[in-house]
């Protein structure tokens, strides 16, 4: 059954990559993005258990920290760039 | 036979969640617009990574790894949606306008 929800996971993850190489905003890409590494959190606890290693929940966890940080810099990132910019488009 | 009601109810949990997460793929590829793309994205996180979790800590028992997924868990499920909030909220400032329904006679 592990190896159920890693296939699906994983095939989550690769529908998350095409929604970021297309999406035609920059929030499509951070969104993509953000599910991705969601996905990538399941993924690590669920590989802890498939192959018996439970070391990988640390991982797991620090992923889930640095996840969130990312995504509300890059979302920062963006909205000051605009502001400095005065960029009118979405289209990035 | 608690074992096997155990084992049971984890596989469940955990087919359950990959359905759900595969869902939220799906819908993050082929819905027309942003705000259902978030709407599908966000949702089936949330539900997902409770299901899925909650099938592991199932076969883990009372373990440390118990503890870590517990707190992997609590740290998802107030992350995934502050981030779509936030999310939402930069897109919607920055003047993505959501698509709205036309009526019959303004449909192209």
């Amino acid at each position: 059954m592990y190896i159920a929800a890693t296939t699906a996971i994983l095939i989550t993850m690769s529908l998350a990559l095409a929604r970021a190489l297309l999406g035609p905003t920059v929030f499509d890409r951070v969104l993509a993005v953000n599910m991705f590494g969601t996905k990538t959190v399941l993924l690590l606890s669920v590989i802890a258990f498939l192959y018996g290693r439970p070391d990988f929940l640390d991982l797991a966890l620090a992923y889930a920290l640095i996840n969130f940080i990312g995504v509300l810099a890059v979302l920062k990132f963006v909205q000051d760039y605009r502001v400095r910019h005065g960029a009118t488009d979405i289209e990035h | 036979m608690m074992e096997l009601l155990l084992d049971i109810a984890s596989w469940f949990l955990l087919i359950i969640g990959g359905a759900f997460v595969f869902i939220g793929g799906v819908g993050a590829l082929r819905m027309p617009d942003f705000y259902t793309r978030m709407h599908a994205a966000s949702l089936t996180d949330t539900l997902g990574t409770i299901l899925v979790l909650t099938g592991i800590i199932l076969q883990a028992g009372l373990t440390l790894a118990t503890i870590k997924l517990v707190a992997i868990m609590v740290f998802l499920l107030l992350t995934s949606p502050t981030a779509a909030y936030a999310l939402a909220n930069a897109a919607r400032l920055s003047g993505l306008a959501p698509e709205r329904e036309l009526s019959n006679e303004k449909r192209p």
